[in-house]
């Protein structure tokens, strides 16, 4: 059976070249960075060579990355961070309802210690409004935590207009780009950002490595405590093979990334365009067009997700409904529930997210496979007939 | 799949017939515990799941982890306890076939293009071209025999369903798991109801209805003669735990949900030859006709004894049995069989006739 991997925004593979600099240094180069011999400068070398790609890739300077192990613990350290090392200063934090768990489960953590969190609407693609962030600053406020580009919907976010205000305010400004980089320029000057969480296995790296970007001289504490590493900001010995590999692919995908989005984008439209035409009680979830290159969501009304997803993956398609991280959970989704789509509609989406390995014929084989699947499926849903059918001379009666 | 023995030798063995498997886990009900180590949570548990998972893989097959939780709480917890609150025995494993494995599931089986559903139940079931009907008829491991929670199916649901086990013992369900390398072959058996904890259906009871008053334990006179707990954690022919002095033995012999009250007597008082049952499901024919000679069952591990059912007004059924039956349970199936054939079955509402 052919296999198509359309769900990019879960995990990603590992680029053959990031696997070759990662296998380095599980090999040949093993000594720990903060050792003084040759092994541990040959290691120490590594990460800062990796740090300096990572810099580069989002416009920082080398000493304002650390490492983390993904975008979860970014986000933690970006949020608790920022609130411990203010609480002087307020305890108000401003955040939007489409965020990643990692971040509103920590925000909602901190709401127990005594802070208190807004968590701003979006509209119906998705976008957060900046005018929204600017009502709900008060004298209080010490962070804004606004994701760039949402993971199950794709909307891209006006993080360079809520930066403004943030810094015209001197609040501190966090930014989740675990969806965004290394797919859209990701800057932190032209975001007026203060924190940045990204995370390795988005972009061609393996699991278990992320970086935290902290802007210099900002008010910050580290969460975790013990030896040295990462300048005391994130104690424990480095990840060097996982550090090597996320500054690689960090400088694989910033080469890449204007041909790379373009291809994506015709794919994605291409996806888009035959879908839309070919079925109708149909709808395209998130901005039609401040969405990332590779991210599509739809949501066929009348019929479950979950069966449209497992009848994908029989036919060799992996796709997603919506978050790999709350699979498993019936409940709807938070982001599309948050867009105002009914409850029985946001339980029924289809996230497909496009990668470095998708073809054309990847495409052809997901758009043929499509139709016999929606037809079955539609055809098992009373609701479908009582839209699509005359009743009066429809022969399924069960349905009325 | 539940992790268990049965339904992993279900999937092998189609797979071996050559049938292309889906391997589905039900996730019914969610306890509200964290699992601790070597605690028994019910078969849809966690380790249930990681146990299904591994069967599946070690099949490979593809396999997927189905939320029902919705609809088992609606059709079965609710029932389950509502049954309980009013005084009756219901039967959970009943309305979970009826309701959300043969039907809920069926629809979601149907919808991934599969042909049928198939389960590690006890019971052979093949199309009979004599009645024209599809028909169950007990497994060839007697004590193992599941058919009686199998009454409610329809003819649609019986013509998507298959039992590969229905004509294997335990022993050799085992075996064949051991032979596969099966890690689940030598696993204990799930007897009890899955989604009570700590199988103890009254703490369960306890925390879904809040409003459970204790009353009055009656003599066959009507005189009060103790303090039930509350009529819930009372059944019909029980006589252990009532908590009642006395010479004789004592038997639960009616429960009256509307005074709160439950009556006890002799042995003789929970002996009856008649009943009055509802909600009739016919498997092994279309209709029944006046009278029909069959043996009834009256509970899950209860014997087949002759009878006679003769339909009712209202959709109601009369059984009638030669000889007198122990504990006639409203809420309870009572099920019948011709031989081996499963006929049908229906809800008690109570003993006695008319």
């Amino acid at each position: 059976m052919r296999r198509v991997y359309f769900d990019h925004s879960a995990t990603t593979p590992v680029h053959p070249a990031v696997a070759e600099e990662m296998y380095r240094y599980v090999n040949k180069t093993f000594g720990n960075p903060s050792s003084v011999h040759f092994f541990g400068r040959e290691a120490r070398k590594a990460v800062e060579e990796a740090r300096e790609k990572v810099a580069r890739a989002i416009g920082a300077r080398p000493e304002e990355v650390i490492f983390t192990s993904g975008g979860t613990e970014s986000d933690l350290m970006a949020i608790k961070g920022v609130a411990y090392a203010n609480r002087s200063k307020g305890n108000h934090i401003i955040t939007s309802a489409i965020e990643h768990h990692a971040v509103l489960e920590n925000c909602h953590a901190l709401e127990k210690e005594g802070f208190t969190v807004t968590v701003l609407p979006v509209d119906a693609d998705g976008m957060v409004s900046p005018d929204s962030v600017a009502a709900a600053i008060n004298d209080k406020t010490i962070l804004i935590t606004i994701m760039h580009a949402n993971n199950e919907v794709g909307t891209v976010q006006p993080i360079q207009e809520i930066g403004r205000l943030a810094r015209e305010k001197g609040i501190l400004f966090h930014t989740d780009a675990v969806q965004s980089f290394g797919k859209i320029p990701v800057n932190v000057d032209e975001l007026m950002v203060d924190f940045i969480s990204i995370s390795g296995h988005k972009i061609y790296a393996p699991k278990g490595i992320g970086a935290l970007y902290i802007r210099k001289g900002v008010r910050w504490l580290p969460i975790s405590l013990g030896g040295g590493q990462e300048r005391k900001r994130r104690p424990g010995t480095e990840n060097v093979p996982g550090i090597a590999a996320l500054g690689k692919a960090a400088e694989i995908a910033l080469d890449n990334m204007a041909d790379e989005a373009a291809r994506l984008t015709l794919l994605r439209d291409r996806i888009i365009k035959e879908v839309m035409e070919n079925y109708s009680n149909i709808r395209l979830n998130g901005h039609p067009t401040r969405r990332l290159p590779n991210h599509i969501n739809f949501s066929f009304e009348f019929i479950e997700g979950e069966a449209l997803l497992l009848s994908l993956d029989l036919q060799g398609v992996a796709a997603s409904s919506g978050s790999a991280c709350t699979s498993g959970s019936l409940e709807p989704s938070h982001v599309l529930l948050a867009m105002g789509l009914p409850p029985e509609i946001a339980h029924g989406s289809l996230r497909i997210t496009l990668g470095k390995d998708n073809t054309e014929e990847d495409v052809s084989y997901f758009l043929e496979v499509l139709p016999a699947i929606i037809e079955r499926l539609r055809a098992m849903s009373p609701l479908y007939h009582k839209v699509s059918d005359d009743c009066e001379t429809c022969a399924k009666t069960w349905c009325r | 799949m539940s992790g268990g023995v049965d339904s992993s030798v279900a999937a092998a063995l189609l797979l071996e017939q050559g049938y292309e498997i889906i391997g589905i886990t039900m996730q019914i009900w969610d306890p509200g515990i964290t699992e601790v180590e070597g605690e028994h949570v019910g078969c849809c548990s966690f380790t249930a799941v990681e146990d299904a998972r591994r069967v599946a893989s070690q099949l490979g097959i593809p396999y997927y982890v189905m939320n029902f939780r919705d609809i088992f709480e609606e059709k079965v917890i609710k029932y389950f306890t509502s049954e309980y609150l009013r005084g009756r025995t219901p039967n959970p494993c009943i309305a979970c076939n009826r309701y959300v494995k043969f039907e809920a599931l069926l629809d979601k089986a149907l919808g991934l293009g599969a042909d049928y559903i198939a389960t590690g139940h006890y019971a052979r079931l093949e199309y009979s071209p004599t009645h024209g009907r599809y028909t169950v008829r007990r497994a060839y491991d007697q004590k193992k025999d599941q058919t009686y929670v199998l009454y409610g199916l329809t003819q649609q649901q019986l013509a998507r369903t298959l039992m590969p086990l229905g004509e294997y013992n335990k022993e050799q369900v085992r075996k064949m798991a051991g032979d596969l390398g099966m890690s689940v072959a030598t696993k204990a058996e799930s007897q009890e109801i899955c989604f009570v904890v700590d199988d103890n259906y009254r703490n369960f009871l306890r925390d879904q209805a809040s409003d459970i008053q204790p009353g009055h334990f009656l003599n066959m006179k009507g005189e009060v003669i103790g303090r039930h707990q509350g009529i819930p954690f009372y059944t019909i022919g029980q006589r252990r735990g009532l908590g009642l002095a006395g010479g004789q033995r004592l038997y639960v012999v009616n429960i009256d949900q509307e005074h709160n009250t439950i009556t006890v007597g002799t042995e003789e008082a929970i002996l009856d030859t008649d009943l009055i049952a509802k909600d009739i499901n016919l498997v092994l024919y279309a209709s029944l006709t006046e009278t029909l000679e069959v043996e009834a069952q009256v509970r899950y591990n209860g014997s087949p004894a002759p009878a006679t059912l003769k339909l009712l007004e209202g959709e109601r059924l009369h059984v009638h049995f030669q000889n007198p039956q122990r504990s006639i349970t409203p809420g309870q199936a009572v099920v019948f069989y011709q031989g081996d054939y499963l006929v049908g079955g229906a809800t008690i509402e109570r003993a006695g006739s008319e």
